[in-house]
C-alpha cells in the first residue's frame, strides 16, 4: 500500500483526498446544529423519541379501569424483581375470577427491558418517554400504577416531544 | 487613508515640546507604554481567538458550543481565565527548578516579540526595521527553545517526548516559513514590513493578485508550515492530548499553564497576521483601479483591514485543524522535507525568474 504510488501521483490523491476532506467539513458548518438546550427547551422544543423507556404506565379509559387481569406474568418475567403484584379471588355471576388489588412498580429497581410489556397479553402496560423521574428518595420511586393516572409533565412529550420545527432554543430539527 | 503616525507624533510632541521632557523621559514613556498597548491588545486578541476556536470548532462538529455563560457564550472565556489567574502555581519536586520556571516566558517572550511586528496600520506597527522579516523569522524562532526546556526540565517522559517532537517539528518548518517569505521578499525588493505593505498598493497590488501562480504556492505552503510552526491543526504531536496528555505543558499550573496556552494561540494570529501582510495586503486596502471605488475603500481604516484579512485567514486554519487527523512524526517529517521543502525551494526559484523577467503585473 504504501509504495506503489508515484511521488506525483500521490501528491494528486493526497490533494484530492484532502479537498474532500475540507467540503464536508464545509457542508457541516452550515448544517442545522442537533445541539438540545435542555432545561431551557424542557416546555418550548425538546425532542425525545416517543420509542425511548422513560417508565412504565398501565393506561387508564375513561372510567379509570385498566385492562390488567393479575395474571403475574409481568411479575415473573421481570429480571429484577421491580414489580409486585396483589390480587384477590372474586366470585363474579358465580364464576371465580382474580382481580387486581395492587400493582407496584419500584422504578428505582427497573432496568427498562420491556419484557414485562412484551409478555402482557393484555396490553395493559407500556412505556412512555417521560424521563423526569429524579426524586429525593428512593421511596418515593416505588409506584402503584393502577392508583395513579398517568400525565405528562411536558406537554406533548409522549408523542414524540415538540413541533418538527426549529425553535428558540434549538435549531435543528429531528 | 487614516495615518496613524499622526497619533504618536503628536504624542511625542506632547511629551518633548509641551511637557519639555528630555530625550531619556519621553522615550522611556512612550517605550512603557507601548509595551502595555501590546501586552493588553496580546491578551484581548488570545481572548478573543479562544472564543473563535470554540464557536467556529463547534459548529464544524454540528454543536453550539459554550452557550451558557453571558449571551451566546460570551462571558465563558473570560470565566475560564479568571479560573487559570486564581489557580495554584506548584513545582515539581525534581524538576529542574530554573528552566522549568523561565520556559513559559521564552515562549511567550518569541510570541510577543513576532507579535509586535505585525504592521495594524499606516504609521502603526510597533517594530519597523529593514531587515524586518528576518527578524521576525529570527525572534519567533526563541518560542521553540521555551517548548524544548519546558518538556526537558519538567522531568516526566511524556513531556519529553512532547519536547523533542516539537523541536523536530518546528526546526524543520522554520526551513519551508522562511523561503516563503523570501519569495515574497525577492518580488517587492524589501525585508521591511512596511515597505512590503507599501509594494502592494498597486491596483490589485496585493501579492497574491500580483506574483500570481508563484505567490499562491508561497501563501499555500506558508500556511500549512505556519499552522506545523504554531503546534496547531493537524500538525498537534507535541500537545497529542490522547498519547501526551498534554504534552511539554503537562507539568504546568495555573498561568504558566495560561502562558503556553496564550502563546499558541497567539502565534495562530501571527502566523495568519505575517501572511496577511505579506501576501494579502496587511492593512493596504484593495485596489481595483477604479479612482472613485478606490478613494471609498480607502475610507475603511487599515486596522479593519488587517484584522478582516487576519481573521479571515485564522479561520482558514481552523477550518483545517478541524477537519484532519492528526499526523505521525515520520508523516510530518516527511511532508516537509520531501513536499514542502522542495516545493518552496522551487518556487523561489520560480519566483525569482517571474521577479527578474517581469513577468509579474
Amino acid at each position: 500500500m504504501e509504495n506503489n504510488q508515484s511521488y506525483f501521483g500521490g501528491i494528486k490523491d493526497a490533494v484530492k483526498s484532502l479537498l474532500t476532506g475540507l467540503g464536508v467539513t464545509w457542508r457541516e458548518y452550515f448544517t442545522p446544529k442537533v445541539t438540545e438546550q435542555y432545561p431551557e427547551n424542557r416546555k418550548t422544543v425538546l425532542h425525545v423519541a416517543s420509542r425511548h423507556r422513560g417508565r412504565l404506565i398501565m393506561p387508564q379509559d375513561a372510567e379509570g379501569n385498566n385492562k390488567c387481569i393479575a395474571c403475574t406474568l409481568c411479575e415473573k418475567a421481570c429480571p429484577n424483581g421491580t414489580i409486585t403484584i396483589k390480587s384477590e379471588m372474586v366470585e363474579v355471576d358465580g364464576k371465580k375470577k382474580r382481580r387486581l388489588v395492587d400493582y407496584q412498580y419500584d422504578l428505582g429497581e427497573c432496568m427498562f427491558c420491556q419484557l414485562c410489556v412484551n409478555v402482557c397479553p393484555q396490553d395493559a402496560i407500556k412505556f412512555v418517554n417521560e424521563f423526569e423521574n429524579s426524586t429525593f428518595s428512593r421511596d418515593s420511586l416505588v409506584l402503584h400504577l393502577d392508583k395513579e393516572k398517568f400525565e405528562p409533565v411536558l406537554p406533548g412529550l409522549t408523542d414524540g416531544g415538540a413541533e418538527m420545527e426549529i425553535g428558540k432554543f434549538n435549531t435543528g430539527t429531528k | 487613508m487614516f495615518d496613524f503616525s499622526l497619533i504618536t507624533t503628536w504624542f511625542d510632541s506632547l511629551l518633548r515640546d509641551t511637557l519639555g521632557l528630555g530625550d531619556f523621559l519621553s522615550i522611556l514613556i512612550e517605550c512603557v507604554l507601548v509595551g502595555v498597548i501590546i501586552l493588553a491588545a496580546y491578551a484581548i486578541i488570545a481572548i478573543v481567538l479562544i472564543f473563535m476556536e470554540r464557536k467556529v470548532c463547534a459548529y464544524f462538529q454540528c454543536r453550539l458550543g459554550p452557550m451558557r455563560v453571558g449571551f451566546w457564550g460570551l462571558l465563558q472565556v473570560p470565566a475560564d481565565v479568571l479560573k487559570m489567574l486564581i489557580k495554584e502555581i506548584f513545582f515539581v519536586d525534581k524538576a529542574d527548578k530554573l528552566l522549568y520556571m523561565i520556559a513559559p516566558f521564552l515562549v511567550l517572550i518569541g510570541s510577543v516579540g513576532a507579535f509586535a511586528f505585525l504592521p495594524w496600520n499606516k504609521g502603526a506597527a510597533v517594530l519597523d526595521f529593514n531587515v524586518g522579516i528576518f527578524l521576525l523569522t529570527a525572534i519567533s524562532s526563541i518560542g521553540v527553545v521555551g517548548v524544548f526546556l519546558a518538556g526537558w526540565s519538567s522531568n516526566n517522559k511524556y513531556s519529553l517526548v512532547s519536547a523533542m517532537r516539537g523541536a523536530v517539528q518546528m526546526i524543520s518548518y522554520e526551513m519551508s516559513l522562511c523561503l516563503c517569505l523570501i519569495s515574497a521578499v525577492v518580488l517587492t525588493g524589501t525585508m521591511q514590513l512596511s515597505g512590503i505593505v507599501e509594494a502592494q498598493g498597486d491596483a490589485f497590488g496585493w501579492l497574491i493578485f500580483k506574483g500570481h501562480i508563484p505567490a499562491i504556492i508561497a501563501l499555500v505552503v506558508f500556511l500549512i508550515a505556519g499552522n506545523a510552526e504554531a503546534n496547531r491543526g493537524p500538525f498537534d504531536l507535541p500537545e497529542a492530548e490522547s498519547e501526551l496528555t498534554a504534552g511539554y505543558h503537562t507539568e504546568y499550573s495555573g498561568m504558566g499553564f495560561g502562558y503556553f496556552y496564550l502563546a499558541e494561540y497567539l502565534n495562530l494570529f501571527i502566523i495568519a497576521g505575517v501572511a496577511a501582510t505579506v501576501f494579502l495586503g496587511g492593512w493596504m486596502p484593495l485596489h481595483i483601479g477604479v479612482a472613485q471605488v478606490d478613494t471609498v475603500l480607502d475610507y475603511i481604516p487599515g486596522f479593519f483591514w488587517f484584522c478582516g484579512k487576519t481573521f479571515l485567514l485564522v479561520w482558514i486554519l481552523l477550518w483545517i485543524k478541524w477537519t484532519y487527523p492528526r499526523l505521525r512524526i515520520d508523516q510530518i517529517l516527511k511532508l516537509e522535507w520531501k513536499y514542502l521543502m522542495p516545493l518552496a525551494l522551487l518556487n523561489l526559484v520560480l519566483m525569482t525568474v517571474v521577479a527578474a523577467l517581469g513577468l509579474h503585473f
